[in-house]
């Protein structure tokens, strides 16, 4: 087991995190850093008030125009079309003076009788009671994500471009390489709750919206600046909204998408704009999707005390049922034989370890890696705030040498902010890991969405966005395992380690113990 | 006379035997033959009407109008009361007793016959004998499970559409059959029960219901046996890369590809199993790089990526040729029909194609055009009215046909018909007659090209080619780390080259008019479109194997010997902006 306490303490208010280096993070106050950060291309401030906010809803619009009479079948036929069968019956149960009694009488008892099994099935799956904005929200990886600037982010799995979504529902393309930053908008995109570049190819994003997928084909040659809508591909299926997590194939050729209303997985083939629909009772939706990097697995997560495991093959899946919550996250190791997952309600970080094909059921919580269960182990930030509380998301930087966990915080104490916590890991012989150190911004500033680089140069390059809209980038330098040098081991012990004695006796945190 | 019988029966005989000869080969039931992977495509109107009047259509509707009426006649029996029998002992009005018709069960036999006849129209229409193979893989009862509640909604809402059809037809026409079987079958009507070819008798609920059920069942039953027959058909065969005894040899999957004369859905599986292999199995990738053991030879990949290559050149080919049909004549030639429309750019005499518009005229190369060749070679000077089908054989040689500009080539084939008076003549003629005919409505509307169908008429085998591209991409990324004696490494100039080029020819066709619209999604019914987007799906999985080749071999691709131009291409995937 491995707690925050042997973390190297957490910043003081005002420095941020710049780099590692050396083994070592590096910090520097906001001001002194600012000229730098601002020099960087693909650091990116996206102020709230600079977003043209709508205030678009369906319903709104109606009560605006006058009352106007008009036939009991154009009402019905309205209400059919708005409101489905539950709308069509309300109508008829309220126009009680102009259709007969048995009429209203039995659309009423109808009515009641659908409220009652809805209800029934909402306590089921008390989920189901939500807005589709509340569903995102519940489900998303993004932390508080109603209120985000940044709703979404996505690298390009080869090149150096992103794909940011914002809270004005568009989408915007930054590649340092071209001057022109294509902005995308869409009738249809709307609630982005993620988007994801298409890998093995240039041009395709993948957008998870409130009522349907886009595909977006973006030409990179392009100049334009507002590719028009013909170049969005929409997937939609009826009963599969909102979608609130999709995953490319690491192969390029298949897309799947989930929805918490929707209990079945949706495989895409999206050129032929085809799916198929993988249905498995119990959880009552699924919320999370993660396709491993070797492409063998998906982990799919449902809103219950259940997570699947999808093998691709043949695509069989095997229920992992979780004792307190609902599986909040997970990430998988660049071979694809680990995945570590998050659940909702505990501070620990659980790891399933797959061999060929089949999975080690009894490695299930070997280890667990301890963040503060409750206040009696929180460390003191700057004498007045502390740090841990629950996972809201994990991501794994592409080499499998670097951990970032975003950490909640209490949104209630004001002295608990959300922190990223980074963790050095190998998974090379025996999996081991060691505290690296936070990742801090500028003050006041939350960190809500994180994302490793596919492909830096260099070491790992995680990028957060924040909740004041900034997008920071902060480069780990480190040589990777796979090049013959002096392991982990052997390097040089972390000089803030070295002050603690206690950390010092435990220097190597977590060992997996090979049965 | 005895003798003269027997010589009869001896002079009768080889007929006889000839009759049960052809009897016995045809075998129309025969569910290969009917269903095949390659759909049929009508490239017009005239087309489908043909395929719909086809003896073999015929043959099928019948039969199938006859299991129509044997059904509904067990789910006449099984609902049982008023629809029980055909007949029914009653007292006329003069007191004599006799067998009177039950109109009840006929409208439920007609109603079998009905739907059976109209299952078999819409098979045609919607391509029902066509199987499309998934991009997902799963087990037969998985896949039967999730495929089982579409079959359901599918069959109640045909069947409901085909009842509706059927009152209607039986409001108009139902006395025709009804006056028939009382004939035959010396039955009498009951002047007491109103007949039901009336809106009184139509307008019955419970009649209705009854109708409709009976076509659900009989649609379910036919839908639940094609979806089964489908999941059987495709689902996944290995076949051993390598057998190390002769007589399985022709099992192999080197030969199972290779070979031409088996069914088709052969080498559809054999196919299928090498983009499997390719992707999931690293043994058997293993024994694809293997070497023959005496003598060292790659046999196994020579075979498995000839036989790729060969299909992708083939594909590139056929793209090319349609292509200059296109662009020389301004309209397209279809592939299975010879139905030739005559456009109004064509009233001065001289084809001008609008579709050269869009690509660059490339005057710097005048020599290349096609109307300089004809200039030499008087004999194909017609060929572009009349004679399309061979001007792709001939202009397959000239890869830049397209880029001549417009007004040049009027220019000089306005020279080259002046100076042949013979053909000049032929034309005039071939054009009053095409005149005449565009002239009549019904004509115009039967021979009219449906849009976007010659298009998916030149893709409809293409799965075949996105499993080939998927193999080789796969095994050539494989041979990165897995190819140990350099197999793949050979080879790896024509791959690249041959992809390119088929990447360049789906690009220009993607260019052309209805190529690039999507065709309408249907979700309520049971008849697979996918054949409408295996274009897409082409496009879409050449690129990725492209990349797939780019990304892992990155830079080293500049030490592969390539032309140019190829090279050039080959760069903008290196930098991912294609």
């Amino acid at each position: 087991m491995c707690s925050l306490a042997l973390f190297p303490p957490p910043l003081p208010s005002g420095q941020t995190t710049l780099c590692e280096s050396n083994n070592e993070l590096l910090s520097g106050t906001s001001t002194e850093d600012r000229p730098k950060q601002e020099s960087s291309p693909l650091s990116l401030y996206f102020p709230r008030e600079s977003l043209k906010l709508h205030s678009r809803t369906e319903s709104s619009s109606k009560a605006a125009f006058l009352d106007h009479s008009e036939t009991l079948w154009m009402r019905s036929a309205a209400a059919w079309r708005d409101g489905g069968l539950t709308g069509l019956l309300t109508e008829i149960t309220n126009s009680h003076t102009e259709v007969p009694k048995w009429l209203s009488v039995s659309s009423g008892c109808t009515l009641a009788l659908l409220r009652w099994i809805s209800s029934f099935h909402g306590s089921l799956f008390p989920h189901l009671t939500l807005s589709s904005e509340d569903m995102i929200a519940e489900f998303s990886q993004v932390l508080n994500w109603s209120d985000c600037v940044v709703r979404a982010f996505s690298w390009h799995p080869h090149t150096d471009k992103f794909a940011v979504a914002l809270l004005d529902d568009s989408i915007k393309i930054y590649n340092p390489k071209s001057a022109t930053t294509p902005t995308l908008k869409h009738r249809l995109q709307r609630s982005v709750a993620a988007v994801q570049w298409k890998p093995l190819c240039a041009s395709a994003l993948a957008v998870a919206c409130q009522n349907c997928l886009l595909v977006w084909h973006v030409d990179p040659c392009s100049l334009s600046t507002r590719p028009s809508s013909g170049c969005a591909q929409v997937l939609s299926h009826p009963g599969h909204s909102p979608v609130t997590s999709i995953a490319w194939s690491p192969s390029g050729s298949l897309l799947v998408s989930a929805s918490p209303v929707d209990t079945a997985v949706m495989v895409w083939d999206v050129a032929a704009e085809s799916c198929v629909p993988l249905q498995r009772l119990g959880g009552g939706g699924v919320t999370f999707l993660s396709w491993s990097p070797d492409g063998s697995h998906v982990l799919a997560s449902t809103p219950s005390t259940l997570f699947r495991v999808w093998e691709t093959r043949m695509w069989t899946c095997e229920r992992w049922p979780c004792v307190k919550g609902r599986c909040q996250s997970g990430c998988w190791s660049p071979d694809g034989s680990r995945l570590l997952f998050t659940v909702q309600g505990e501070t620990v970080i659980y790891a399933l370890t797959f061999t060929d094909a089949q999975v080690l059921k009894q490695s299930f919580e070997v280890f667990v890696l301890y963040l503060s269960a409750s206040g009696d182990e929180l460390i003191m930030l700057d004498l007045s705030a502390s740090v841990g509380g629950e996972i809201q998301s994990l991501s794994w930087d592409p080499r499998g040498e670097r951990l970032a966990v975003l950490l909640k915080g209490d949104p209630q104490a004001v002295d608990r902010p959300a922190i990223i916590a980074v963790f050095k890991t190998r998974t090379n012989p025996i999996f081991e890991l060691l505290p690296c150190g936070f990742v801090q911004g500028e003050p006041g500033a939350e960190p809500r969405l994180m994302q490793f680089h596919p492909n830096f140069q260099h070491g790992a390059l995680l990028t957060v966005c924040w909740s004041t809209g900034r997008i920071t980038h902060v480069p780990f330098y480190f040589l990777s395992t796979g090049v013959p040098h002096f392991g982990l081991s052997g390097s040089p012990l972390l000089p803030r380690l070295q002050e603690r004695p206690s950390a010092f006796a435990n220097q190597s945190l977590f060992t997996e113990l090979i049965s | 006379r005895a003798a003269a019988s027997i010589a009869w029966a001896v002079l009768l005989l080889p007929p006889i035997t000839a009759v049960f000869i052809i009897l016995s080969r045809f075998s129309f039931l025969h569910p290969i033959h009917t269903i095949s992977v390659i759909p049929t495509i009508a490239c017009s109107k005239i087309a489908l009407l043909g395929q719909l009047l086809h003896p073999r259509q015929f043959v099928s509707s019948v039969v199938h109008c006859i299991m129509g009426i044997i059904v509904a006649w067990c789910c006449a029996i099984t609902i049982g009361g008023r629809y029980e029998t055909l007949g029914y002992p009653c007292i006329q009005s003069d007191g004599s007793p006799q067998m009177c018709l039950n109109e009840y069960q006929l409208i439920l036999l007609l109603a079998g016959a009905f739907v059976g006849f109209s299952h078999s129209l819409l098979g045609v229409i919607h391509n029902m004998n066509y199987v499309s193979f998934h991009t997902v893989q799963q087990y037969k009862y998985l896949r039967f499970k999730g495929s089982l509640p579409l079959v359901v909604k599918c069959s109640a809402i045909q069947a409901l559409y085909s009842i509706r059809n059927y009152i209607v037809v039986y409001f108009f026409l139902g006395y025709i059959p009804r006056a028939w079987i009382c004939k035959t079958l010396n039955l009498h009507l009951t002047s007491s029960a109103h007949p039901l070819d009336s809106i009184a008798g139509l307008l019955d609920l419970s009649l209705f219901y009854h109708l409709w059920i009976s076509a659900t069942f009989l649609l379910f039953t036919w839908y639940i046996t094609l979806l089964l027959f489908r999941i059987f058909v495709t689902e996944v065969y290995s076949f051993p890369v390598q057998s190390s005894f002769t007589e399985d040899a022709h099992q192999c999957l080197p030969k199972v590809l290779l070979t031409d004369k088996q069914p088709m859905i052969l080498k559809f599986l054999a196919l299928q199993d090498l983009a499997l292999l390719s992707q999931h199995s690293p043994s058997r990738r293993c024994e694809v790089f293997s070497l023959s053991q005496p003598g060292g030879h790659p046999h196994n990949w020579n075979a498995i990526s000839g036989e790729c290559l060969s299909l992708l050149a083939d594909l590139t080919q056929r793209l090319v040729a349609y292509h200059d049909t296109v662009a020389t004549n301004g309209r397209a030639k279809s592939l299975s029909t010879g139905s030739e429309r005559k456009t109004s750019s064509e009233t001065s005499g001289i084809p001008v194609s609008p579709l050269t518009a869009p690509f660059t005229p490339d005057l710097d190369s005048p020599f290349a055009s096609p109307a300089l060749r004809r200039l030499t070679a008087p004999v194909e000077q017609c060929s572009p009215w009349h004679g399309t089908v061979q001007s792709p054989h001939i202009m397959r040689r000239a890869p830049k046909l397209w880029s001549t500009s417009t007004g040049e080539r009027r220019l000089m084939e306005d020279r080259s018909l002046r100076s042949n008076k013979h053909c000049r003549i032929q034309f005039e003629l071939n054009r009053a007659v095409k005149n005449f005919l565009a002239k009549r409505v019904l004509i115009m509307y039967l021979f009219n090209k449906l849009p976007e169908a010659s298009s998916q008429a030149l893709f409809a085998d293409s799965q075949a080619h996105i499993w080939a591209l998927e193999g080789l991409s796969y095994l050539v990324q494989a041979s990165f780390s897995e190819d140990h004696f350099g197999v793949v490494q050979t080879a790896l100039p024509s791959i690249l080259s041959c992809m390119l080029v088929l990447q360049e020819a789906v690009d220009r066709h993607f260019k052309l008019p209805h190529a690039s619209s999507k065709p309408v999604r249907s979700t309520s019914s049971i008849g697979d479109s996918t054949y409408k987007t295996l274009r897409f799906a082409l496009r879409a999985t050449l690129k990725t194997a492209i990349y797939r080749i780019t990304t892992t071999f990155g830079d080293h691709l500049n030490a592969v010997q390539m032309s140019a131009e190829h090279r050039k291409r080959l760069q903008q995937f290196l930098e991912y902006k294609e």
